[in-house]
């Protein structure tokens, strides 16, 4: 059997253009490819992609893999499972990153036990061990809590990166690269499911995920009423509101808007965390932000501890004169 | 129906966040003192999907788990709430593997339980978040599967999943036998009554060593792992946080709005 060698992306498009989480992937594996002096390839599975064939280039791919079939319109694991199999077989890497989203956190566990290798999901650093030249793999574990570095002696080393963990490459157009295409030569019977309906929620303002900031209550806030101001302050900063459990369990807010280990995770540059304790299930879900900033009355509090910027004191008198003081700061 | 749903006791994520440590030299949590450990939250997502399912079409539904160490009361927790029964891969064998043996095992565990149409898991278990037993399991036993599921309907042999994606939600149409994993969106688990937990009270759980399930000691546990944890460790946190100070609140409250003007974060 031929040697594993070189990185590989795996990279997702969304809307015709590269996801932003496909940009970050290469931006990773080129850094990995550099550090093993071996060459940093991408995947572009889909129906009508080979168009971006050259972005990947530029975003530090030296050679794309692509398989376009109308059969790959949808994400339907068992063909893109088989899919990737054929290309990992053709391309035998010795690293593949994926992204962490809905596609590639069901993708890579069953591409992982298909190809009898293992994988490591959610991923905040990646690097290359200097000795034995074997992926160092971190992962946050009980939600957050702590962080687990993993490696393992099988091939390919299969990872997810988490959304906005990684930083990707400037554009560089003049980059060259070389392309291959692979035919998916899908039977259609292998493919167990059929996707009937895809549903877009509406959501009014913006959606949790997608928030560069969120404004989050807590336990503290003591009613539906005392949200009101906080998605005021969340309306100046063009943010979205969000909420520990406690004010989903009574109803002072939609249970969608729960961040946590049972809620959503999310990645904003800005996490106001306003009177809540901080508790290992809560942070499990915001522990990804850049910065969280936390208003609470206890100074023990474990958001405290948690945050890089801090007002102790009640919130009622704290938010008020935040958000005025906000919205005085992004007029001028 | 006939449904198989993969259960784990894990340690309380709602314990405080203090009484959270590692014994750094076995690379191990240490379980809290005076926190009794529970079923693992999203795997009651899991039982509850299945509840569902039974209360509509009826059949049997067996719970499973791995572990070494689980507690009666904790572990019995499906059956109040209200599965028809338990089993149990409990042996020193089966301990300390990671998602590669963990998944093996209940693969060949739930191919002697034989005649299911459905199995269902936790999308992850909240202790290691690995995330892929599930789907490990469906793909040693060569079935579909769909992830991440809010809502599972049956009928005529297939289920209709409703799928979680970033922006919604898409209906996938899955032939049975599958495997689902089961997200929170589903909805609150319902609790264990009064009745269900005099049942499971009686009810003993089916207890299953490796030769039972006719597996090597060798490809289960620590045995049969396919990666190695270096390390594990608690992110340090102390130290970083800046707490802004005014005469009043009010004060201190304009002044982190002028800090992170500063620090170009607005």
């Amino acid at each position: 059997m031929a040697e594993s060698k070189g990185v590989m992306a795996c990279i997702e498009v969304s809307e015709g253009k590269l996801a932003a989480i496909a940009t970050e992937i290469l931006g990773c594996g080129r850094k990995l490819a550099d550090d093993l002096g071996q060459e940093l390839s991408a995947v572009l599975v889909g129906s009508g992609i080979s168009n971006l064939v050259q972005e990947a280039i530029a975003f530090g791919a030296d050679k794309v893999y692509v398989v376009d079939d109308p059969l790959l319109q949808d994400y339907q694991t068992d063909s893109y499972v088989s899919v990737m199999e054929k290309v990992v077989k053709q391309a035998m890497p010795q690293i593949l990153i994926l992204g962490q989203t809905t596609t590639g956190r069901d993708l890579a566990p069953k591409l992982a036990f298909r190809l009898e290798t293992a994988v490591s999901l959610d991923c905040l650093e990646l690097a290359i061990d200097p000795d034995s030249k074997r992926l160092l793999q971190t992962k946050p574990v009980y939600g957050g809590n702590a962080y687990a570095i993993s490696t393992t002696e099988c091939n390919p080393q299969i990872v997810t990166v988490r959304v906005k963990a990684m930083t990707p490459l400037e554009l560089d157009a003049s980059r060259q690269g070389e392309v291959i295409t692979i035919d998916a030569g899908l039977d259609p019977s292998v493919i167990r499911t059929k996707v009937l309906e895809k549903v877009k929620e509406e959501i009014e303002g913006v959606k949790l995920e997608d928030a560069t900031v969120i404004v989050s209550g807590g336990r503290g806030i003591g009613s539906a009423d005392g949200f009101k101001q906080l998605e005021e302050l969340a309306k100046i900063l063009k943010g979205a509101v969000g909420a520990s459990r406690p004010p989903c369990d009574n109803d002072w807010v939609a249970t969608g808007l729960q961040v946590g280990l049972t809620g959503k995770i999310v990645t904003p540059d800005l996490y106001i965390a306003v009177a809540l304790s901080g508790s290992s299930q809560h942070m499990s879900g915001c522990s990804g932000s850049k910065t969280i900033v936390a208003i609470n009355k206890d100074p023990e509090a474990n958001i405290v501890k948690r945050a890089r910027f801090a007002v102790v004191g009640d919130w009622r008198k704290v938010i008020p004169s935040f958000t005025s003081k906000v919205k005085e700061l992004l007029a001028g | 129906m006939n449904i198989v749903v993969c259960v784990k006791q894990v340690i309380d994520p709602e314990a405080p966040p203090a009484s959270f440590k590692i014994d750094a030299t076995s690379n191990k949590v240490v379980p809290p003192a005076g926190v009794p450990p529970i079923i693992d939250p999203y795997a009651e997502y899991a039982i509850e999907a299945a509840l569902r399912i039974k209360d509509a079409l009826g059949g049997k539904i067996t719970a499973i788990s791995l572990g070494i160490n689980q507690l009666r009361d904790v572990i019995k927790k499906p059956l109040s709430m209200g599965t028809d029964e338990l089993v149990l891969l409990e042996d020193e064998a089966f301990a300390e593997g990671d998602s590669w043996s963990t998944a093996y095992a209940l693969a060949m565990a739930i191919k002697k339980i034989g005649d299911y149409d459905l199995i269902l898991c936790g999308r992850e278990a909240s202790d290691w978040n690995a995330g892929q037993v599930g789907s490990g399991i469906a793909e040693i036993l060569g079935l579909p599967s769909v992830t991440l599921a809010q809502k599972i309907d049956i009928t005529d042999g297939k289920a209709r999943v409703e799928r979680v994606t970033a922006d919604g939600y898409e209906v996938v149409e899955i032939l049975l036998p599958a495997l689902i994993t089961v997200s929170n969106e589903l909805g609150e688990p319902r609790y264990p009554t009064i009745k269900g937990i005099m049942a499971a009270k009686k009810k003993e759980p089916i207890i299953w060593k490796p030769a039972d399930i006719g597996v090597d000691p060798a490809q289960v546990g620590a045995a049969g792992r396919r990666t190695k944890t270096l390390k594990l460790y608690q992110p340090v946190h102390e130290g970083e946080v800046e707490v802004i100070e005014g005469e009043t609140a009010e004060e201190a409250a304009a002044n982190l709005a002028l800090k992170l003007r500063e620090a170009k974060i607005l």
